[in-house]
């Protein structure tokens, strides 16, 4: 622990980090924004009374929150343990 | 081992304490029940509730006493990350999502569920951009970082105003909210009721600073969480069968859609980006996107939701307790929309079409002076019974119909309880829970103030030489004195002044993020970009913001080039909607001007020293030091 990266192992930690973040904020757009405007048309399907549009604002997209904050939470991890800079 | 508040005894039971903890209050509520079995008031059963729970706090505040400053303002960064997570839930959930946000949903359908989306996301963006890097970064207050990261006074100095704008509007309103529910349940005049509620706050924070917020807001967690659910469970056994209130209101919405049409209710309850006609509008739609993107980078930027990451032992441990403060947060969040359902049903099925004098009980109870949150406004002289139905004509056919109802946002969750046909125990255990979300938003917040003053404005600015003992009197001193201003402000501007939240997060997201995300994925923006982001950002939100809402014809006159603008009739003045975008959404205009100017100037400057660029690299890096570098001293 707590060994000194070198510059070509930083870099490439932090592009991993980077894709990491990139991945997840593309993940976040979509659940945020690009679904909910096709919630007219989601609204259509019905899944236990639930008109699925309103499902995906009310539910769905939030458990995809959830999941992408613990996702990310493991996923770095790894990446910190890959380059051996966890600080646990 | 010390069994002290914080002691490692005490950092190594916290499952078991806390456990004892909720058994303790569920032994008390039930304690509560069989006294209002035998009898007693709901008065009394009232007062027992507000003053036992913050009897509690207090307790806890007192036991959390500290005199070491890395307790007084990060807990000695010792929370563990699910813990944190609790504890960031009661910080973050606030009187408008306890008691406010189901009866939004009740009236905004779909509409509503902006604030279930935009509460929730931004802590995807906290967990990604922010939180394991400020962690690392080890400071105590946010302005901090911007002092640091950006050279000095000058940033921190805007940071800290930006920080004061957002956090104060805010903790006036749960101040309001505290004197809300402490004035309705103790039958209290309402200006006193708001004092009450600061002792109720005051009695957390003021000995332990951070330490003592930390480990009262889990226990209101706790409190406030048990509070929310239980009426929904009920609520759903009694209109479904089956106690999973989050998964049976998809009948309730299929109901309520097919009583819409025989009631003829044009808006659908589940129709997404419909005007008051039914049609589909899409002004209607950029409001729904342009609030979520304002409440989640706003929640992003809110210091005292970024300050419980400070907390943790670890950068490993605030990645986690991010996701765990989602966690515990989604739980009433999912819940929400199923009281609205639930309540709508309740309404629509068992109300509408019922004689006047058929009504059930929970209508008078609710409807009378003092409270009145429910109106049954059919007779010409509704209004002497229910206050709520002043100005509505009904018919007078003895039976209510559907535009003869008059409901409050807070009575959704308040009446809930005997709309399910619970007792009073039950009433008043919701009425503790939003008195417990009140006042630990309002500890963190009131934290987040008083710690910017006394540790940025004063130790950093100031006095760099004060002492551990004269910084900790003087971050109490500060505290009473900004708790005392929240209190009067509450106390003579009343109900009011609630809008101002939507626009903390506004002022938040237009100031803060940019500075925040570059700060660490940039790195060589320099020192002028920094403060050319805060500043830019935070002038064009509050321009927009004090523009469009009391100059806006102006703003129609002179600003018609930016496209179309209306004029909406809102709180008593002539409000500007430019593009047909409501102003609480004002950050749309905000945080690209922060990004856009920190990018030009970034662009354009002297770009970061290759010292400056060391320190972004070490809080990139969970392990190791952070590099020292002015600022960003050890304390």
């Amino acid at each position: 622990m707590a060994t000194k990266l070198t510059k070509d192992q930083m870099a490439s930690y932090w592009g991993k980090t980077s894709r990491l973040m990139w991945t997840i904020l593309a993940l976040w757009f979509f659940f945020s924004f690009v679904i909910h405007f096709f919630a007219p048309t989601l609204n259509g399907i019905r899944i236990f009374g639930f008109p699925l549009g309103f499902y995906m604002a009310a539910q769905g997209s939030l458990i995809a929150f959830l999941l992408m904050c613990f996702y990310n939470a493991k996923a770095q991890n790894a990446i910190d343990e890959e380059f051996g800079v966890s600080d646990e | 081992m010390s069994y002290a508040v914080g002691g490692s005894g005490f950092l190594n039971n916290l499952g078991r304490i806390y456990a004892i903890y909720t058994g303790t209050f569920a032994a008390f509520v039930v304690l509560i029940g069989i006294l209002e079995w035998m009898g007693v008031p709901s008065k009394i059963l009232g007062y027992l509730y507000i003053f036992l729970t913050i009897g509690v706090y207090a307790l806890i505040g007192v036991l959390s006493r500290t005199a070491e400053v890395s307790e007084y303002y990060v807990a000695g960064r010792a929370v563990p990350a699910f813990y944190n997570g609790m504890a960031t839930g009661a910080d973050w959930m606030s009187a408008a999502s306890f008691i406010g946000m189901a009866g939004s949903l009740y009236f905004g359908g779909y509409g509503g569920l902006a604030f279930v989306l935009g509460w929730t996301g931004g802590y995807v963006l906290v967990s990604i951009l922010m939180a394991p890097y400020l962690r690392k970064f080890g400071q105590f207050t946010v302005p901090d970082f911007f002092g640091a990261r950006y050279g000095g006074n000058v940033a921190r100095s805007l940071a800290v105003i930006v920080l004061i704008m957002a956090s104060f509007t805010y903790v006036v309103a749960q101040i309001v909210g505290v004197g809300v529910i402490t004035a309705r349940f103790l039958d209290m005049d309402y200006k006193l009721a708001c004092f009450v509620g600061l002792i109720g706050i005051l009695v957390c924070s003021l000995l332990g600073g951070m330490k003592a917020v930390t480990w009262t807001q889990v226990a209101q967690y706790i409190i406030l969480i048990i509070a929310y659910l239980i009426p929904a469970i009920v609520m759903s056994f009694k209109l479904t069968g089956v106690p999973i209130p989050q998964l049976m209101y998809g009948f309730a919405l299929e109901k309520i859609e097919a009583l819409e049409k025989t009631l003829s209710v044009a808006q659908g309850h589940s129709a997404p980006f419909v005007d008051a006609r039914g049609n589909y509008s899409a002004t209607a739609m950029w409001n729904y996107f342009a609030l979520i993107l304002c409440l989640m980078v706003g929640t992003a930027s809110l210091p005292h939701i970024l300050m419980r990451y400070f907390t943790t032992p670890s950068v490993r441990q605030a990645r986690d307790s991010v996701a765990w403060s989602l966690f515990f947060i989604f739980l009433l969040y999912f819940t929400a929309p199923a009281y609205a359902a639930f309540a709508k049903l309740e309404v629509y099925q068992n109300l509408i079409g019922t004689p006047i004098d058929k009504l059930p009980g929970w209508v008078a109870t609710w409807g009378r002076p003092g409270l009145a949150l429910v109106g049954a406004c059919d007779a010409a002289n509704a209004a002497q019974i229910f206050p709520i139905c002043t100005g509505v004509r009904g018919n007078g056919d003895g039976i209510l119909q559907l535009n003869e109802f008059r409901i409050h946002t807070d009575a959704i969750v308040l009446a809930t309880p005997e709309i399910a046909g619970l007792p009073y125990v039950i009433t008043g255990l919701v009425a503790a829970g939003g008195l417990a979300a009140a006042l630990s938003t309002a500890d963190g917040l009131l934290l987040a103030i008083a710690n910017a003053l006394s540790h940025d404005v004063y130790y950093k600015m100031i006095d760099p030489t004060a002492d551990t003992k004269r910084r900790l009197i003087l971050s109490r001193v500060l505290l009473l004195v900004v708790a005392v201003i929240a209190a009067w402000t509450a106390g003579v501007l009343g109900a009011d002044i609630l809008f101002l939240v939507s626009w903390a997060f506004s002022i938040a997201a237009s100031g803060l993020f940019a500075g925040l995300v570059l700060g660490i994925w940039w790195k060589r923006c320099g020192n002028a970009s920094g403060v050319a982001g805060v500043a830019v950002g935070f002038a064009v939100c509050m321009f927009f913001l004090v523009a469009t809402e009391f100059y806006g014809p102006w703003v129609k006159n002179t600003l018609s080039w930016m496209g179309d603008i209306q004029i909406v009739k809102i709180r008593g003045r002539d409000v500007a909607y430019i593009w047909g975008i409501n102003n609480i959404s004002v950050g749309i205009f905000g945080i690209p001007a922060a990004f856009l100017a920190q990018w030009i100037v970034g662009r354009f400057s002297e770009p970061a020293s290759q010292d400056m660029q060391d320190f972004i690299d070490s809080i990139r890096v969970p392990a190791g030091e952070v590099k020292n570098i002015e600022g960003a001293a050890a304390h």
